[in-house]
């Protein structure tokens, strides 16, 4: 117990520092955000800059230490090595975007289904069942599953052995870029289901009925009434899938077989030469997608479904 | 929200910002300096162990099978952090500002690390005296290109391995005997090549027989025309590759699973694979093979350089010598192991070549970082650079 006084003098100390709080609402909005914005500016976004910057150095060719001078050597060299020189970079920046695209699109056509029938067809039971089949291979390791999708695709693997028992060939697609695809569209999947869910669910019924009673048939209703405003919750399923097969280094290592290479992998190598400096300045290269991407996004409503 | 609060907020938003952007160019321009200070020739004793050793490994090379022991008489608790790839083992010693970054004590480099970490400074150089065994390692490891420079060790030599040719015995036959087979058209869509750069040097090591009016003597030191006409092989043989394998457990998965039955990998996939029973065989062509040869290296910045020269003291002793190699399935440099190795496995010294006369290290050609200069004076070799963006245009 303390002392009355004691108690008193820090009752006072209180009450003046609300006071001095309430006089100033600035000081009290500060004090509320200085620890988000600090993490969010110094850990956040300070990586990435330190990252940029070194994009406009270069390392030494013999000791391999970086060099602080500015230069735009990493995107253009008289050796003709620079990221806009070599075809390779270019060929696997293309081979990057593609496969991000072609899985994009692979889970919008695979999700849409699922989310709508989730969403306004099946019971709260099944439901609940399909959230939970859907998210469950979000709880096994990444790693883990790529793993099991490459015993499946190997040539003595599950798939084979199914297809050679009902008498068909081979189907070949281990390490190839077949099989990427594959993997990421499944691994990718949940990430477009939810988003394209929560926009479903949000079209109230009398939307269906005055559309039906205007005559509209299933196709009609379908487009437009359904897309439209399922838009907003593609788009944002977009943003994960694209992005996260556009950062992907550990998929085209694994699955991947000659002529696989990510912008990830061109990173990761440079890095362990090392030579920090061109790895920072492929990796602008799917920062600058990203935001052309996003800014996109942002029109067709993304924003609106997160 | 009233304009001036906006004014406030705006402002705290720029300052964090500014302040962000000081720390992360603070922290960039301090790792520039961390490296220049000068080498020192080491201590002149072993002082008490600082109760702790950090170490960058190859998996296994620190198996509690012989660590615990190491831990017991000396008290040098080891936490260890396996490494994949050379990359990765250069990477996390340059990460921190490089030296180790203050944290790492040893790194187990390979021939195509050693240098890059010597040159980058994040090494330092070791007091052999100070390792008893090094007095008994087979001579070419005492001294050797990839870990001592102008006379100066940055690492004691610890155990060497070849690269071999494996193949698929059921699928494959007859067995090849040549490295031709790697670029054989025949074996197109079943060939695994490992994905680093050093296996140019692979490509240069096989046209040094087929194709010697390209005067190749040594497959680290290429010249431009020699560089090119190597590249040009690598990209024919890019079509017959199924697989660039990263680290060696994916390729050993392609040879388990029947993906690949031919190709480049390491002693310790073939005993793995057989161990599994996999039909598989290990062949080294006459004329030889490429090697690796690892090192335990000093990190700069060493926190606990007492436990650092313990443990390289302690592995070095044949005993020990002995588990690791049949550990890891390679061959270490202290020929007075090859006892030892047959205690535990009878044939073994010889089956990993220990009892070879000095003659046949001449057919095994260590991995060494590429520098311009190739000991001609010219400076007309490729260096490391070069080798990285050629590799990258032939896997794609």
């Amino acid at each position: 117990m303390t002392e009355p006084g004691e108690a008193g003098a820090l009752r006072g100390a209180r009450l003046s520092l609300s006071a001095a709080l309430w006089r100033r609402p600035w000081l009290k909005l500060a004090l509320l955000l200085a620890a988000p914005v600090l993490a969010f500016a110094v850990v956040y976004l300070g990586a990435l800059v330190s990252l940029f910057i070194s994009a406009f150095w270069e390392v030494d060719a013999f000791t391999a230490q970086v060099i602080h001078h500015w230069t735009l050597d990493n995107f253009y060299n008289a050796q003709h090595t620079g990221l806009l020189q070599e075809k390779v970079y270019r060929d696997i920046a293309i081979r990057t975007l593609w496969m991000a695209a072609a899985v994009t699109l692979t889970d919008i056509v695979l999700a849409f289904p699922l989310a709508y029938f989730m969403a306004r067809i099946a019971s709260r039971r099944l439901r609940a069942v399909l959230f939970v089949a859907v998210l469950l291979p979000l709880w096994s390791s990444y790693l883990v599953r790529i793993y099991a999708w490459r015993t499946i695709l190997a040539k003595d693997g599950a798939l084979n052995w199914a297809l050679n028992g009902v008498g068909l060939p081979d189907a070949g697609l281990a390490y190839t870029n077949t099989a990427m695809w594959i993997v990421f569209s499944y691994v990718w999947l949940p990430f477009m289901v939810l988003p394209v869910y929560a926009a479903l669910e949000r079209i109230p019924d009398s939307y269906f009925e005055a559309s039906a009673d205007l005559g509209g048939r299933a196709w009609r209703t379908f487009r437009s009434v359904i897309v439209p405003l399922a838009l907003p919750g593609i788009a944002a399923g977009s943003i994960f899938t694209f992005s996260l097969t556009l950062g992907d280094f550990i998929t085209p290592a694994l699955v991947g077989g000659a002529g696989s290479n990510f912008i990830g992998n061109i990173v990761e190598e440079q890095i362990g030469q090392p030579n920090v400096p061109f790895a920072a300045a492929f990796a602008t290269v799917p920062v600058l997608v990203m935001a052309v991407y996003i800014a996109v996004a942002r029109r067709l409503g993304a924003f609106e479904a997160l | 929200m009233n304009r001036a609060r906006r004014r406030y907020l705006a402002w705290a938003v720029f300052a964090l910002l500014t302040g962000a952007l000081a720390v992360a160019a603070a922290g960039c321009g301090g790792s520039s300096k961390s490296s220049k200070s000068t080498t020192t020739s080491g201590p002149s004793s072993i002082g008490k162990g600082e109760g702790a050793l950090n170490l960058i490994e190859w998996p296994y090379y620190s198996d509690p099978k012989f660590a615990n022991k190491f831990e017991q008489q000396t008290g040098c608790r080891i936490h260890r952090k396996d490494a994949g790839s050379s990359n990765q083992m250069v990477a996390l010693m340059r990460a921190g500002g490089g030296g180790g970054g203050g944290q790492w004590d040893l790194v187990s480099a390979s021939g195509d690390a050693s240098l890059r970490l010597i040159r980058g400074g994040d090494v330092k150089q070791v007091n052999v005296g100070l390792i008893p065994s090094w007095n008994d390692f087979i001579p070419i490891f005492k001294s050797p290109a990839h870990n001592t420079v102008d006379g100066k060790h940055y690492g004691v030599s610890l155990q060497w391995g070849p690269n071999v040719l494996l193949y698929n015995t059921t699928k494959i036959k007859p067995g090849p005997t040549s490295w031709t087979a790697l670029y054989d058209p025949k074996y197109k869509g079943q060939i695994t090549i490992p994905n680093n750069p050093i296996q140019i040097a692979d490509a240069a090591f096989y046209l040094m027989h087929s194709q010697p009016d390209l005067g190749i003597k040594d497959p680290y030191e290429l010249n431009k025309k020699q560089f090119d006409a190597t590249i040009s092989a690598l990209k024919q043989q890019r079509k017959l590759v199924k697989l660039y394998w990263n680290y060696d457990t994916d390729g050993r998965a392609a040879f388990a699973n029947g993906d690949v039955s031919l190709g480049a990998i390491w002693p310790v996939d073939t005993l793995a694979l057989q161990a599994k029973g996999v039909p598989v065989k290990e062949v080294i062509p006459s004329v030889g093979a490429t090697g690796w040869a690892d090192t335990w290296m000093l990190a700069k910045k060493a926190p606990h350089p007492n436990c650092a020269y313990l443990w390289m003291k302690y592995v070095t002793q044949p005993q020990v010598e002995a588990q690791q190699a049949l550990i890891f399935g390679e061959t270490p440099v202290n020929p007075k192991a090859c006892p030892f190795m047959n205690k535990i496995e009878a044939g073994s010294c010889a089956k990993y070549h220990l009892n070879e006369p000095l003659n046949y290290y001449d057919t095994i050609k260590f991995w060494k970082t590429p520098i311009a200069d190739c000991g001609d004076g010219k400076n007309d070799c490729m260096n490391y650079n070069a080798w990285q963006t050629a590799w990258t245009q032939v896997t794609g």
